[in-house]
């Protein structure tokens, strides 16, 4: 795959009319196939902001006329510095905020048809990460997984089936019964996304999940959520931490003063990878790649 | 399933916050105290102020050679005064009895009866008995006040302290009233109090669970059966107290003392169903409610 030239884009300046707005397009490599030089399938759109803006009751500006699209199967970096806007869009993206202006579009629904009483039917098609963990704290590990299928009024017998797989998956056999306040951050972590993964969503969102964690817990979160990715689900992490997005090599959007003012792979996009390769290339000492 | 969800999470709550859950179970069972003690007390207070307001009546004295032509006549003259509920006869044979047993020797002495036919006349409303009295000695001219009919020696003429009771006795009802109303104001904001402090500690588990996708609904019943069973059980453990000390402070002195055995007082099995209800009903109306604010995330 061709992914050492620089990455090809389309896109228009901000403040078009939501008619031309919204093809920031860039070339990843199941895309390029399916493309060809066509726009995408509404279908494959699973996050598309149209001139989305957000501003707060105190008049700041969390969002400024953001446009850009993710299709199904990327792994995409939201980058920026504190106050950028990145924890913004995730929280529109929850539809825990409403834009003040625009549309987005989630798996080609408008977000603004949904009513506050179908808004945790919503949600359950999503799995949501955050930098504080946001677990239950009491209850334990187990506990912790399930309610994400209570929630959907999951029956015992499924829960019994499906939690232990995704602690398997994440690594958490042994700490079932472990509550919250037992378990390290990395730990944490990897319940909150065990949590957030075990409805199998086709969206996943995080929110600056390495933030309270050293280097190396970080390199393990970001390799589960890469397992999590080549399973086909759509990832989309907002992190500050460059040196991580460098090594991932995967496609990002930076926003500056809630503007989007960068949306590129990087050249030295990696394609498909077993999440052992991942590892040892995130653990190796950081090589900038051109173009950043 | 659902039902029995919930009972479940309800149970693991009051289980692991057991300090919250203690806390708001004790306000409940102080509460519920409190209230249980003073409603009887007001009870039996309002009791007594409508005894007394029910002895005040108008006398009227018959002029001792007065016949029973006349007798009859004034009957029907005092029936027809307004707010006249009714009149009763007492005999100068009738009235000698009585005051002759309370004091035989001193009647034994006099040898006759020097006792008037009495009438007491009941007004249909303790506050109406001035108006009564009024109506039954019309100004005559002159000045001077004239009783309604010739063969009326004299109406009784007690208006200072007829006043006096209906003062203290609508200053008490009214007092009783306002304290009551104030406690249960009390109770029902100190109870809620404890509740949203308590859901307050709670508000970022509240958070998480909407944000897994938990509808309103399936995270606030939980907290609801937990509220229902907080308030259950301090409402039980109050009326316990109060049983043990009804049985072992108040039946006793109940034979001797009349105003705890007056028939005013509430029953004791109602002011048990009304504390109960009461106390469940506002601590699960209070998680219900106060989980609101809460709940938009």
């Amino acid at each position: 795959m061709a992914t050492s030239d620089s990455p090809i884009r389309a896109r228009e300046s901000h403040g078009t009319g939501p008619g031309k707005a919204g093809r920031v397009a860039v070339v990843s490599p199941g895309a390029v196939a399916r493309r060809l030089g066509l726009r995408t399938p509404q279908a494959q759109r699973v996050i598309e902001f149209r001139g989305v803006s957000k501003r707060f009751p105190g008049g700041d500006v969390g969002l400024d006329e953001a446009t850009f699209a993710i299709d199904r199967s990327e792994f995409v970096f939201l980058v920026g510095a504190t106050g950028s806007g990145k924890s913004t869009v995730i929280r529109l993206l929850i539809k825990e905020l409403e834009p003040t202006q625009g549309t987005i579009r989630v798996a080609g629904h408008d977000l603004a048809a949904i009513k506050r009483k179908r808004i945790p039917f919503y949600r359950r098609n999503l799995g949501v990460v955050f930098q504080d963990f946001k677990l239950l704290p009491n209850r334990n590990v187990y506990e912790n997984v399930a309610y994400a299928l209570q929630v959907t009024g999951g029956t015992r017998k499924e829960i019994r089936e499906k939690v232990p797989d995704i602690l398997r998956l994440t690594g958490l056999s042994t700490k079932l019964h472990n509550y919250p306040d037992q378990l390290s951050g990395g730990e944490q972590q990897r319940v909150s996304i065990a949590r957030a993964f075990v409805n199998h969503p086709s969206l996943l969102l995080a929110d600056e999940p390495t933030g309270n964690l050293d280097p190396e817990t970080s390199i393990d979160i970001m390799r589960l959520l890469y397992r999590i990715n080549k399973t086909g689900t759509t990832v989309l992490v907002a992190t500050h931490d460059q040196a991580m997005v460098d090594k991932m090599r995967r496609r990002v959007l930076e926003l500056s003063e809630g503007r989007i003012v960068r949306d590129e792979a990087t050249g030295l996009y990696a394609g498909d990878e077993t999440t052992r390769e991942f590892a040892q290339r995130m653990r190796a000492p950081a090589t900038r790649p051109p173009g950043l | 399933m659902k039902v029995g969800f919930f009972l479940r999470e309800a149970l693991r709550s009051v289980r692991r916050n057991a300090a919250p859950s203690f806390a708001a179970l004790a306000t409940v069972l102080v509460t519920m105290l409190v209230l249980g003690v003073f409603i009887p007390i007001v009870q039996a207070t309002n009791g007594a102020a409508n005894s007394v307001r029910n002895r005040v009546l108008v006398d009227v004295y018959m002029k001792t050679r007065a016949t029973a032509a006349d007798d009859a006549r004034v009957k029907e003259e005092l029936l027809a005064v307004p707010h006249v509920k009714s009149v009763e006869f007492v005999s100068k044979q009738q009235a000698y009895g009585q005051q002759s047993k309370q004091d035989p020797q001193a009647y034994a002495l006099l040898g006759s009866n020097p006792l008037p036919d009495t009438y007491h006349v009941i007004p249909d409303n303790p506050a109406n008995v001035l108006a009564v009295r009024s109506a039954l000695t019309p100004a005559a001219p002159g000045g001077s006040t004239a009783p309604l009919d010739h063969a009326i020696q004299s109406v009784s003429n007690k208006k200072n302290d007829t006043k006096k009771i209906l003062e203290v006795t609508d200053l008490v009802t009214i007092t009783a009233a306002i304290l009551t109303v104030l406690l249960i104001i009390a109770s029902i904001l100190l109870i809620a109090n404890t509740i949203r402090l308590s859901l307050y500690a709670r508000r970022r588990e509240v958070e998480v669970m909407k944000l897994v996708g938990a509808t309103d609904w399936f995270i606030r019943w939980p907290f609801m059966i937990e509220g229902t069973i907080v308030g259950a059980t301090g409402s039980l453990l109050a009326i316990a107290v109060l049983g043990v000390t009804k049985l072992a402070l108040l039946d006793p002195l109940a034979d001797n003392w009349t105003l705890i055995a007056a028939p005013q007082t509430i029953a004791f099995s109602a002011l048990l169903a009304v504390l109960l209800g009461a106390g469940v009903l506002v601590s699960a109306l209070g998680s219900g409610l106060s989980l609101r604010r809460f709940l938009r995330v």
